[in-house]
């Protein structure tokens, strides 16, 4: 296959950045998009030219590192991490545009690089059970019930990647916040936090800049994952659920 | 039972002479170009042989109770004043970095992903292996100490293994207790399932995502740790040296991939987290920018590195689609257990598989190993399919590759239970290959998948340079030449929130908090001066070949010659390659762009350097360890049968490897494995 | 050992987190945008009675400012609902206001690759507030102030205001496009107020988006049933 491809430059966070195209011939249909960029960036460094800078790491579609806006899609066409999405969902001769996650929360740092850490200190703000080492009781002291084990299940299986915010029109975090509050305050271990961590997680994610929810369901579609838009209304329950026992 | 020098050199395959005086061991790092070649690396020399001196002797079951007893405390308001450096937020650091935080130190971590959650701990899929007994099905702390022995082909250590088979019932328990998210049954309590290598059901796991959970489990207790201003931590900063002061391990040297600034961190103690290194063979199932860096660099500071050879070929991957392959994807050796594995009764037998008869069909597995069929350990599962596809009976393309099929377990489970149970790996296989597995049967083909060698450690997991210590597949402790399935989160959990903070306390009790060092110290300047000149070497050469396409070459090489089975024709071969590899490398190396910017061909080159060495201590190792065992094998050492066959009189020792300088010969160090509990035995699962 | 990693101490008020809270600020949106959606309803409602002519039609507008006499002095119910009224249209406002400016500070670059994202409803919420925030004005002028009112405003006379009104194509078209703008607004509007209360869910979904639906297409309908009644002759 042979394509062009149009991909955001920016040599760093301080000066602006413009899309540059390239031609990329020889790919293979087998090869995943991010092998296709590899492609690119051999050539490139050969020619004496910097790569194009991308985040990627597991390319098994768990690690949540890559993740670039492909044809204005994040993750590309496929419901899936850009990793995962192989060259044979594109045609010979088609033209690509690739470009970084865009959102205030998340500057870019170089070309298709963006800076996630406000996903961490969101995690830090309250996405997480208190049970320092060595405190736990026997694993089967606490049942849990096999449908409330499955939905923490499904909402735990979020991988950070941000396709939720770059997707949205707001730049919002909510599926993301929600995912992790839906895990955590389904379980019965979570269950003494569960107030303070809705309050905590969803007070970071609008300190981050963040933008709000309009249930526009653009962060589903997105969702490499699958992390249902209901997990949004299930967070904004347990948020009006803590705001009224919490508060003063 | 004693090892001498005289025994191995007697080995009947190998011939070594003894090293030669001519070699500079103070051959200046940068000056590796001209001199590696000359000398002949394969002369190693024999040293002092090393022993275990923190496990407590007495019954192994009272061993870990009695270290604890012993080691010294830290009094918890000092704590604080001590400073513990972690690379690496996997499950071993992760849980480390969280654990000695709550427990008051002050933890400074490193990460080179853009975030502690990403490390690639986050990719195991199947499961962790855990002495609960649940099932009731005749499983104990002894059985999977046991198992454990025998599936690493009695190479570990009893004492380690024993432990971290106590240790495995207090995982679950706070992994549960953090909310990870295991699978239940419907009365709610937990799920187990049964994985290569032994016959009770001892495997708890999340779908297939078991790695991601646990992980995302230690990574949230950390972040709670850094939002409370206990753990320091630095993403996208990676480790390039150590520095070790006194002859203690007291900071590390590390870089800043977002502004490229080389700066040092100092600390009382260091805990090395950083992974296995796999990817030197550059396609594996590691995470792309999983590297060798850490280890290697303490490496050559002084740290032995224990059991290079021991790597281990993952039975089930998606085989390679071609040249522009830039890693190999696992799917979870779970998947045995419903699916079954053939490959055509006759060679050169290219129809489709559902035109294939029942009887014209060889679940070679099932034949060889009838009692424990598809779940054989994973090295037996690996070479059987190597040796299947040499006889030409391979399938896909370029015949490397034995179907997986799962139409049996349809048929008998229903489509529904199949995917509940590995509805995401077939997905994940789909979209690989674009082929439906519910329709046609998986094509599999083994990988490297994990590293057994590692760091040499002792009881306390403190490598040879006091104050360095090593956790999870940084180091080699728990799995001997073969790791079972399901063991690998198990014992990074186990070294990351149980061992190393009731160890770690002795060493800083023992050497309270050092005068401070700063940037102005001699062996710092040096440290710092030598990364810096590498990284500027490295963008200097200015050649004509990319960071990659060495990688690439030396990776094929290894997998060729030291991969899943070697001898030492073909070992030989790949010693002298390397030091040429080498040389072409600082010749013809092209890494665009500067030092003071995010550069990952830098990064990668780097890498790359450390590789270029690490590469010819693996292939030493395998040569000298003229035995077959576990995932080390070696075509001259065989049964009958053509399985593995150990010589225990002569090697049973783990094998620590002291560095001397690039491309001159190591010394090696041998600790005997003594085994008083579980005796020896050729391995048997047929 | 215990570590003090959240202040949960410190809580603000209630009022504070929900007015500091995006998720807060949705919720006034999601009240103050219910309480229009019922007034809306009874409003149309009484409307429809322009259909029984000029007498019953000024009549009711008649009693809506004797409602709740002889406790309530006259017109006082009448403005209490403009009060509520107000502070809704405000609170609504106000906090789609901050929103939409939070929501485009937290996209500050935009993709070169342009695709249309969400339904025409969705995207259309926040011009379609403009203009019917634009629509109250003109309307509240037009037929309570009769400050803008075409020919002779007559208070006390809503049936022949709405028929004058009628009776200018502008009106018309002003009045129309705003209600349909209402529709598609309250298209998306109930159903995401449902979902910021927390009350959607996979089980509700189909529920309320066919409650939507309904209100949506039935208050549209109905206010366009006027003008088009004056338009065709059948009132005036």
């Amino acid at each position: 296959m042979r394509l062009t491809l149009r991909v955001w430059r920016q040599p760093d966070a301080d000066t602006p950045g413009a899309m540059v195209t390239y031609a990329v011939d020889g790919i293979s249909e087998d090869m995943s998009f991010l092998e296709m960029l590899d492609t690119l960036n051999e050539e490139l460094i050969l020619k004496g030219d910097e790569p194009v800078a991308f985040d990627h790491d597991c390319r098994e579609g768990i690690c949540g590192a890559c993740g670039v806006v492909i044809n204005g899609d994040a993750h590309g066409p496929e419901r899936t991490t850009t990793c995962q999405l192989h060259m044979r969902h594109f045609e010979d001769g088609d033209t690509i545009d690739v470009e970084p996650w865009r959102a205030g929360a998340f500057p870019v740092v170089k070309d298709l690089v963006v800076d996630r850490s406000s996903f961490d200190r969101i995690i830090g703000a309250g996405g997480y059970i208190t049970a320092p080492t060595g405190s736990a009781p026997e694993a089967h002291a606490t049942p849990v019930p096999k449908p409330d084990a499955d939905f923490a299940f499904e909402h735990a299986e979020c991988i950070g990647c941000g396709a939720c915010v770059a997707a949205c029109p707001n730049g919002s975090a909510m599926l993301f916040t929600s995912a992790k509050v839906n895990h955590l305050n389904v379980l019965p271990q979570g269950a003494p936090e569960r107030e303070t961590r809705v309050l905590d997680m969803v007070a970071a994610m609008d300190e981050e800049g963040f933008g709000g929810c309009t249930l526009t369901g653009e962060c589903a579609t997105a969702c490499p994952k699958g992390i249902p838009l209901p997990s949004i209304t299930a967070m904004n329950r347990e948020w009006l659920r803590a705001t009224r026992k919490v508060a003063r | 039972m004693e090892n001498t020098a005289d025994s191995t050199d007697g080995t009947d395959s190998t011939d070594f002479t003894d090293a030669t005086d001519t070699k500079d061991r103070d051959e200046p790092s940068m000056n590796r170009t001209a001199h590696s070649a000359h000398f002949d690396y394969a002369a190693y020399t024999l040293g002092e042989p090393i022993a275990d001196t923190r496990a407590p002797d007495g019954p192994v079951a009272e061993r870990w109770n009695r270290r604890r007893f012993e080691a010294k405390l830290v009094n918890p308001a000092n704590r604080r004043k001590h400073t513990v450096i972690v690379v690496g937020t996997g499950l071993a650091g992760g849980a480390a970095g969280a654990t000695l935080a709550e427990q008051g130190y002050h933890v400074v971590q490193f990460c080179y992903q853009d975030s502690p959650r990403r490390a690639h701990s986050i990719a195991a899929q199947g499961g962790i292996n855990a002495a609960k007994n649940y099932r009731n099905d005749g499983d104990s702390v002894q059985r999977l100490f046991y198992d454990t022995v025998k599936g690493g082909d009695f190479r570990a250590r009893e004492s380690n293994v024993h432990r971290l088979a106590e240790v495995s019932v207090e995982i679950i328990d706070q992994c549960v207790a953090q909310g990870v998210p295991f699978a239940r049954e419907y009365g709610g309590l937990l799920d187990t399932r049964s994985f290569g290598g032994v016959q009770v059901s001892r495997t708890f796991y999340a779908r297939g995502q078991t790695g991601q959970q646990l992980l995302l489990g230690a990574y949230q207790a950390l972040s709670r740790q850094i939002a409370a201003g206990a753990v320091e931590m630095r993403p996208r900063t990676e480790m390039l040296d150590l520095i070790v002061v006194d002859g203690r391990a007291r900071g590390i040297v590390a870089r800043d991939l977002i502004s490229g600034e080389v700066s040092t961190y100092f600390a009382d103690a260091v805990v090395l987290a950083s992974g296995g290194y796999g990817n030197v063979f550059h396609l594996s199932t590691n995470a792309k920018n999983s590297n060798a860096t850490a280890v290697w660099r303490a490496h050559r500071r002084g740290a032995l590195f224990a059991n290079p050879c021991f790597t281990q070929i993952h039975p089930t991957c998606v085989p390679r689609s071609g040249e522009h392959q830039s890693k190999l994807t696992l799917m979870s050796e779970s998947l045995r257990n419903d699916g079954r594995i053939w490959v055509p009764l006759t060679a050169g037998d290219r129809r489709p598989p559902a035109e294939i008869p029942e009887d014209e069909r060889d679940y070679y597995l099932e034949r060889i190993y009838p009692s424990f069929g598809n779940l054989v350990p994973r090295d037996i599962a690996s070479r059987a399919a190597k040796n299947v596809c040499d006889e030409g009976r391979g399938v896909g393309p370029g015949g490397q590759g034995v179907y997986l099929d799962f139409a049996d377990a349809i048929a008998r489970l229903g489509r529904k239970a199949v995917e509940e149970r590995y509805g995401n790996l077939f997905e994940m296989y789909e979209r690989i290959t674009a082929e439906d597995p519910y329709e046609v049967p998986m094509r599999i083909y083994p990988a490297i998948h994990y590293t057994m060698g590692g760091l040499w450690v002792d009881y306390d997991l403190q490598t040879t340079v006091p104050g360095l210590f090593a956790i999870g597949e940084a180091n080699f402790s728990d799995h001997g030449a073969n790791r079972l399935g399901a063991s690998a989160l198990m014992q990074g959990l186990a070294d990351g929130y149980f061992v190393l903070p009731s160890t770690i306390n002795d060493y800083l009790a023992r050497n309270p908090h050092h005068d401070g060092i700063d940037d102005s110290h001699p062996v710092v300047a040096e440290a710092v001066a030598e990364t810096e000149d590498r990284l500027r070497l490295l963008l200097a050469v200015d050649g004509d070949r990319t960071p990659d396409s060495f990688h690439k070459e030396i990776g094929e090489l290894l997998w060729d010659h030291c991969g899943m089975a070697r001898n030492e024709q073909g070992l030989r071969k790949a010693l002298d390659r390397i030091p040429q590899i080498r040389e072409e490398f600082w010749r013809r190396i092209k890494v665009p762009g500067t030092g003071e910017q995010l550069n990952q061909s830098l990064e990668k080159a780097n890498r790359v350097v450390d590789y270029l060495e690490l590469a010819e201590l693996m292939c030493l190792d395998a040569l000298h360890r003229a035995e077959s065992c576990g995932g080390h094998f070696r075509e001259e050492s065989q049964t009958e049968g053509g399985e593995a066959a150990r010589r225990d009189g002569e090697f049973s020792y783990a094998a620590a490897w002291e560095f001397t300088g690039t491309g001159t010969a190591p010394v090696l160090h041998r600790e005997d494995l003594v085994f008083e509990y579980v005796h020896p035995t050729q391995r048997s699962y047929a | 050992m215990a570590l003090a990693t959240r202040g949960t101490d410190q809580r603000p008020s209630m009022t504070r987190t929900l007015w500091g809270s995006t998720i807060g600020k949705k919720t006034v949106m999601a009240v103050s945008g219910l309480i229009m959606l019922g007034y809306l309803v009874a409003h149309m409602l009484g409307n429809l009675k322009i259909f029984f002519g000029a007498p019953e039609f000024n009549g009711y507008a008649h009693w809506l400012r004797t409602l709740g006499e002889p406790v309530l002095h006259h017109e006082w119910a009448l403005w209490i609902l403009r009060v509520v009224l107000v502070a809704a249209v405000v609170l609504h406002a106000v906090c789609a206001y901050q929103l939409s400016r939070r929501d485009r500070a937290a996209r500050p670059v935009g993709y070169a690759h342009k695709r249309a994202r969400a339904t025409y409803a969705t995207r259309t919420m926040r011009w379609g507030g403009v203009i019917l925030a634009l629509f109250i004005v003109w309307h509240i002028l037009d037929l309570t102030t009769g400050t803008a009112h075409p020919g002779g405003f007559q208070p006390g006379h809503p049936y022949q205001n709405v028929v004058d009104t009628f009776s200018t194509w502008y009106g018309n078209v002003v009045y129309i496009v705003a209600m349909l703008a209402l529709g598609l607004h309250i298209l998306h509007g109930f159903w995401s107020a449902a979902q910021t209360l927390g009350v959607g869910g996979a089980a509700r979904e189909r529920a309320l988006r066919t409650s939507a639906a309904v209100l949506a297409f039935a208050l549209t309908a109905g206010f366009i049933s006027i003008p088009v009644a004056v338009m065709t002759g059948v009132v005036g």
